[in-house]
């Protein structure tokens, strides 16, 4: 039952008064602008593109400022707005094998055509606090070097030519999507990426986690690792063509998993797919091995009864503003539903102390 | 795509270029042209979002990535050319540059601001491209092997 309770105003409006002067913080500090947490604080504005399921680097600096960097609270923030804006269309696929790539390495293959490109990573760094930063002033500068004209085709494409790997299916279909309608299961490969790419990473990564240490035992490889941009095109219907209309940086991981074999399929490599809005390479490589774990099904393999295998455990609780939503509303005023439970206690008491003194008194 | 078999290609690379560009560099090039062309507003600019797709292992079948900010805009020339602009965020002003600069480059004034406009963007984009591979190709690997033991 909901009764309805006013009051409150004057104290809630005070303390989102309050707010706001603690996100400002010591006024003696300078103000933090959007462009410096869009330029200086890429990697939190990239989770909260890619968690926000939003691809606008000034509005998801924006809601990390607004948000005192609480980067759920930011999701949360994109995600409203991202409700507000009409729908143009969808892209083409975009084509990740014509990635511009920052980054690009693989765990399978040494001498793979286009090379490892480490890019601007932290991977090799001895994970000790720099003091230097602390000091202001300084504007490192990269070395380059004459970039090849080569290509970098996906290593992938090396196994698909023997056979090794399982095909994947190709369909234009318009994919389902579930910003338009409920997640419903079992959901297709195409829902299980959407709603895995939007996902929080802590949760991917410890479901990805959860397969290496022997739930599901899918041992994976990265095949592939590549960061970059790339550009979004669109069919323009006013024009009769498609135009780019934009372009992203994306992360791609490309898994290849060994397998058996099943009743359906002989022996050969599998895929794990993990693709995800920004420079997120924790996320894609957990989603990739996510990917990976749900489908069992397709592929002919026993269910081994493992959390990441399941899909109603992982897309139903891999939403972080749902988890929230649902979490957080229980510190809200239950008053009445506590009274209720509060008699319903004090009777059940008052029934076991009459019985227990009937009891004593034959 | 290239020129010879698809009679679009020169509009959709400017299309593309202008969708791409930075607002603030659109603007500018816009302002120094200094080129009078009115027009009737055709449409609005509008701020909306598209839902950008991947391929499941990149050469699947499509999924929903998620969307991106994209504002449109419509103008008619007085000589009746129509021009649209499609273009990446939310700036209103980038959207109507556009499709004004969509507009003149089907008229006698294209030579003019493909000079003034196209070339100088196309030109910034590229620089920040290769200064970018530049940068990725020095940190490429150079595996070199040790020989290990006697013989």
């Amino acid at each position: 039952m909901y009764v309805a309770v006013k009051g409150g105003e004057r104290a809630i409006d005070n303390a989102h008064a309050w707010l706001a002067e603690e996100r400002r913080g010591d006024t003696d500090v300078a103000e933090l602008s959007v462009a410096q947490i869009r330029e200086q604080m890429a990697l939190a504005v990239n989770r909260v593109m890619a968690e926000g399921s939003l691809y606008d680097p000034d509005l998801a600096a924006l809601a990390i400022k607004q948000s005192r960097g609480d980067l759920i609270e930011a999701i949360f923030l994109i995600r409203a707005y991202r409700t507000t804006l009409p729908r143009f269309g969808g892209s083409n696929p975009i084509d990740t094998d014509t990635m511009q790539c920052d980054r690009r390495v693989s765990a399978t293959f040494k001498d793979a055509p286009g090379g490892q490109v480490l890019g601007p990573t932290f991977d090799y760094t001895h994970r000790l606090l720099d003091f230097k930063l602390a000091a202001d002033g300084e504007a490192p500068k990269a070395p380059s070097t004459t970039a090849p004209t080569e290509p970098t085709p996906h290593i992938m494409s090396f196994l698909d030519r023997e056979n090794l790997i399982q095909p994947e299916k190709t369909s234009d279909a318009t994919p389902d999507d579930l910003t338009r309608k409920p997640l419903e299961l079992p959901a297709s490969r195409a829902l299980r990426l959407q709603s895995l790419a939007r996902a929080d990473e802590g949760f991917i990564l410890g479901m990805a986690y959860s397969t290496q240490r022997g739930y599901a035992r899918n041992h994976a490889f990265v095949a592939e690792l590549r960061i970059g941009a790339v550009a979004v095109e669109m069919d323009i219907p006013e024009l009769g063509f498609a135009i780019d209309i934009g372009e992203i940086t994306v992360t791609e991981c490309e898994t290849v998993n060994q397998f058996q074999g099943s009743k359906t399929e002989p022996p050969q490599f599998t895929r794990g797919y993990g693709l995800v809005f920004g420079m997120t390479e924790r996320k894609a490589i957990s989603m990739a091995l996510v990917d990976r774990a749900l489908r069992w099904k397709e592929l002919g393999e026993d269910n081994l009864g493992a959390p990441a295998q399941d899909e109603e455990f992982v897309l139903y609780h891999s939403d972080n503003i749902q988890a929230t939503g649902f979490l957080e509303h229980i510190k809200l005023p239950h008053y009445v539903d506590f009274q209720s439970e509060l008699e319903l206690i004090r009777k059940l008491r008052r029934e076991a102390q009459d019985a227990m003194s009937q009891e004593a008194a034959q | 795509m290239n020129v010879m078999t698809d009679p679009n290609a020169a509009r959709k690379a400017w299309l593309g270029l202008l969708a791409k560009a930075p607002a603030r560099d659109v603007a500018q090039h816009w302002a120094a042209l200094d080129l009078a062309a009115p027009h009737q507003i055709l449409r609005a600019p509008e701020i909306g979002g598209v839902m950008v797709r991947g391929r499941a292992g990149a050469i699947g079948e499509a999924f929903n990535l998620g969307e991106i900010t994209v504002t449109r805009a419509s103008v008619k020339l007085e000589d009746g050319t129509v021009g649209h602009g499609y273009v990446q965020g939310r700036d209103k002003n980038h959207a109507l540059q556009a499709a004004l600069i969509d507009a003149l480059m089907q008229t006698d004034a294209a030579a003019r601001v493909r000079d003034g406009v196209l070339t100088p963007l196309k030109a910034t984009m590229t620089q920040k491209k290769s200064t970018r591979a530049a940068k990725a190709a020095a940190t490429k690997v150079d595996f070199f092997t040790m020989v290990r033991g006697e013989d």
